[in-house]
């Protein structure tokens, strides 16, 4: 049984798997069962003053017969009583002292709002503090939300503000809309900002409904863009939390967001830079008992690679994390395809006859049985048969023993511009 | 055949037996069953289809609720693709070749197209719409799937067509010869229909030879297709063929079609004599009619038997019993000339033949009797040999040469096709191979035309 516990920025956790700030956290009740689900942390829906929501508010984006591939919100922060909230997270962690509790907060702009409400939910017990400057329909309208963390001097002006008066640690929740979250992210920490959370919802707009004309979700008629999460986002917060965390500016732990649905992604974020991981769409598409599978499968997963605690994974592969400028361009891969595991499909010939480098032929063998061949002298090792092909093992990506030592684009453009130099006064 | 698809035979109402027994795919079903679909290039499905319906395609466009484009697609290839879709043996053809064979389970191709088929047929949908007119008269004789298939091809591409049929209602073996819980007449119907909208006239009650003359339909059309099929199921040559009680099995299951359903059958003992598919349906019809004991009587063995394995397996849920190496020696009457019982014998298998299935033998003293009110023939079928005589075509044995490229018959004006140029070593009795070879005698006939008048540029 592998240590499955975590420690972001002080903040004490049974295990990495919170529930993210969203309608799955709205309440006491809610929270409670989640907690006696296993779930080890929760980020309380988001509190400031109440807000009005509308209906309907969900839409989700199903893919070739895949439910909730994507998902889309056009909710609010919290539509209950401040005080309400309050009664409930002290009473909850009064239940669950082990559990983190972190007070998800939005208000406006000004110091003396964001000094009342922390002290506030300080009183009432939380484990930390996540400032959501993320949410990127309704709230950032009024200057709030994403309409802040959109802009690195208010990211850093209300982080110092917050810091000034809170006593639990500060976690800033970052929006993905925006060119490059570093720039935010740095911002946070030179407000003092004791971690970061990534990423808040993308802005989207779902579907459009092509029989009524109207946007899905619609509220009678008229819809808004809302915010998108689920599986869908996951590449884009992975990046982004891969971003951070090889930047030395930013060197808070980072707790990630974005489309985690199980242990596996879990595993993936961890090892790419998080401390731990917030989940909402997975649960809201499945209830909270998926987190039994993440806990179970974590830790099988753990125990197998002998690996003591869940801690020494964070940031594991970060280093493997780059940019185009490092990779080896002597480095090739070609495919190989398994003839006996190969059902014959032709989806790999004309994947790469159609869209790719036309490598890959079909052909009869003596006793006219039809079998698939790669050229390798034309395969570039592009991927792209491997990926649609339907068989597990029917093709292999092969490493050839290059016949040259590893050399970058980088390195290439700085032996290149030696060279430059010494044959520049010829060429003039 | 999963589970659900056991049947419940009702006594009370013996019309509900007759209700088509397998439920179409659910929406739900079908979308998530076409979404399982790989999408394959150069599918093997579309290779085992005689038709060759673009099936990766067909299913794509379910997935993506394109229903519309996807009957078209089925029915662009083949004519009578709805009724295919109920009575193709897809696990020999298109689901036998699909890969998943070799790696999950394969797609039900039969099931979907029956989706998208019901679809169109639902939604009141007319496919195709006929070619500008060339000015060439063609006639048909025969509407049943090789005629509506070289009817309707014809008609696209311009040819005024008319279809002679003797029957009350076009459509042949789909209309008449399939028994209704496993392909309704209305499926039939719209088959039929759509052949009609593309102008092409069908003379019912028509017969070609008695009705109407050789000589006038060889007159008055410029080419006359051939596809008449096969004729009733010849004499058994025992005594007491003649008795009440003793059935044709193609005019048997026709009555269940064409007529109310009566209770005549309730409790009653039928034997049915063969072990090809018409003689599954003609047990699984007596069963249906309440029979109290249907027996299949074949005097080979399972290993012989020409019904397919699903046939075979669906007469056995039904309770049909099966006895095999004992052929009928004669059939016994009562005073009032109805089929009282059935003398047997028991068979062995001797040498192989010239088919190469090994003969029965009969086991001397081994005879015995079956006690029946019914006997049902169904030990294939007769030829039109009289009208292949009044068309002066060359033939063998009813069955009418063809050149196998053309499908020209010894006359260069009439072609030939389906059943009627069926066996002797040429093609297969599939519904759907008959639909292919309509369309390939249509293209053939265009050809012809084609290169024989000079195209006006």
């Amino acid at each position: 049984m592998a240590d499955l516990r975590i420690n972001l920025a002080g903040i004490q956790s049974p295990n990495p798997f919170w529930l993210a700030s969203a309608p799955p956290t709205n309440s006491g009740y809610q929270v409670q069962r989640a907690f006696e689900a296993g779930w080890g942390g929760a980020v309380w829906k988001t509190l400031g003053d109440p807000i009005l929501n509308v209906s309907s508010r969900f839409a989700a984006v199903s893919f070739n017969g895949q439910r909730v591939a994507g998902f889309n919100n056009i909710e609010l922060i919290t539509d209950r009583p401040l005080e309400v909230n309050l009664k409930e997270i002290y009473e909850t962690k009064k239940k669950f002292p082990n559990h983190a509790i972190i007070a998800s907060l939005m208000v406006e702009p000004k110091q003396e709002k964001w000094h009342e409400i922390v002290k506030r939910v300080e009183d009432v017990g939380v484990d930390g503090l996540e400032l959501n400057f993320g949410c990127p329909h309704g709230m950032a309208e009024r200057g709030m939300g994403a309409a802040s963390g959109q802009v690195p001097e208010l990211v850093q002006k209300q982080t110092y503000w917050v810091k000034e008066v809170a006593k639990t640690p500060v976690i800033v929740k970052l929006t993905p809309n925006i060119t490059d979250i570093t720039v935010t992210a740095e911002a946070a920490v030179e407000g003092g900002a004791d971690a970061i959370s990534m990423i808040n919802t993308i802005n989207s707009l779902a579907a459009v409904d092509i029989h009524t004309w109207d946007t899905v979700p619609h509220v009678g008629g008229k819809g808004a863009h809302g915010g998108y999460c689920g599986p869908a986002v996951k590449p884009i917060a992975l990046h982004m939390v891969g971003d951070c965390a090889r930047n030395p500016r930013i060197n808070v732990p980072i707790s990630g967001i974005g489309g985690i649905s199980n242990w596996e992604n879990a595993v993936e974020f961890m090892l790419m830079g998080a401390t731990g991981v917030q989940v909402c769409t997975a649960a809201m598409h499945h209830g909270f008992r998926i987190v039994e599978d993440m806990i179970e499968g974590l830790n099988n997963y753990l125990d197998e690679k002998g690996i003591a605690s869940v801690s020494e994974l964070v940031g594991k592969s970060v280093q493997k994390y780059s940019d185009w400028g490092d990779l080896d361009l002597n480095y090739k891969v070609v495919a190989r395809i398994n003839n006996e595991t190969c059902i014959n499909c032709n989806k790999c010939h004309i994947a790469c006859e159609d869209t790719s480098h036309q490598c890959i032929d079909m052909l009869k063998d003596d006793n006219g049985t039809s079998y698939l061949k790669v050229r390798e002298e034309d395969c570039v090792g592009c991927n792209l048969c491997s990926i649609v092909c339907p068989v597990d093992g029917a093709i292999d990506m092969v490493a050839l023993k290059s016949e040259l030592p590893p050399m970058t684009w980088n390195e290439r453009q700085a032996a290149l511009g030696v060279l430059a130099c010494g044959v520049d006064p010829v060429t003039k | 055949m999963s589970k659900g698809n056991v049947s419940k035979i009702s006594y009370e109402d013996l019309q509900v037996n007759f209700h088509e027994v397998h439920p179409g795919l659910t929406n739900q079903e079908a979308i998530e069953e076409s979404n399982r679909c790989l999408y394959c290039y150069d599918a093997p499905c579309i290779q085992a289809c005689p038709t060759g319906i673009d099936i990766p395609t067909f299913i794509k466009k379910i997935a993506s609720g394109n229903l519309k484009g996807s009957a078209k697609t089925i029915m662009t290839a083949n004519p009578i693709g709805a009724s295919c879709s109920r009575v193709c043996p897809t696990e020999e053809l298109c689901e036998g070749a699909c890969v998943l064979n070799d790696s999950t389970k394969p797609i039900m191709i039969g099931n979907l197209q029956r989706y998208a088929t019901d679809w169109a047929i639902k939604n009141d949908q007319v496919l195709f719409q006929a070619g500008e007119k060339n000015g060439k008269k063609v006639a048909v004789v025969g509407g049943g799937p090789a005629g509506l298939s070289a009817a309707r091809e014809l008609a696209l591409l311009g040819y005024d067509v008319t279809i002679f049929e003797a029957e009350d209602k076009a459509g042949g073996l789909n209309t008449y010869g399939i028994v209704s819980f496993r392909l309704p007449q209305n499926i039939s119907f719209w088959e039929v229909n759509q052949v009609e909208s593309l102008d092409v006239k069908i003379r019912t009650n028509t017969r070609v030879g008695a009705d109407i003359s050789v000589e006038e339909i060889m007159d008055q059309h410029d080419i006359v297709i051939l596809a008449v099929g096969m004729s009733k199921v010849p004499e058994l040559g025992i005594d007491g063929e003649d008795l009440d009680g003793v059935y044709d099995a193609i005019e048997f299951v026709k009555a269940t079609k064409t007529k109310p359903i009566d209770s005549q059958f309730l409790g009653k003992k039928a034997v049915v004599i063969g072990a090809g598919n018409t003689a599954i349906d003609g047990a699984t019809c007596s069963v249906r009619l309440g029979s109290e004991n249907v027996k299949i009587l074949y005097r080979r063995t399972l290993e012989e038997m020409t019904a397919y394995d699903f046939e075979y397996e669906f007469a056995k849920q039904d309770g049909v019993e099966f006895r095999w190496l004992t052929a009928p020696v004669k059939i016994i009457g009562d005073e009032n000339g109805k089929v009282k019982a059935i003398e047997c014998v028991k068979m062995v298998l001797g040498e192989p033949g010239e088919d190469g299935r090994r003969r029965p033998v009969a086991l001397e003293g081994s005879e015995f009797i079956l006690e029946v009110d019914a006997v049902i023939k169904a030990i294939g079928q007769s030829r039109y040999v009289d009208l292949l005589e009044q068309f002066e075509l060359e033939h063998s044995g009813g069955v009418v040469k063809i050149n196998p490229q053309t499908y020209q018959t010894s006359n260069q004006k009439v072609f030939a096709c389906g059943d009627v140029i069926f066996g002797k070593g040429q093609g297969e009795a599939m519904v759907v191979s008959a639909a292919q070879q309509g369309k390939d005698t249509a293209y053939a006939i265009h050809q012809l035309v084609s290169s024989t008048v000079p195209e006006t540029a």
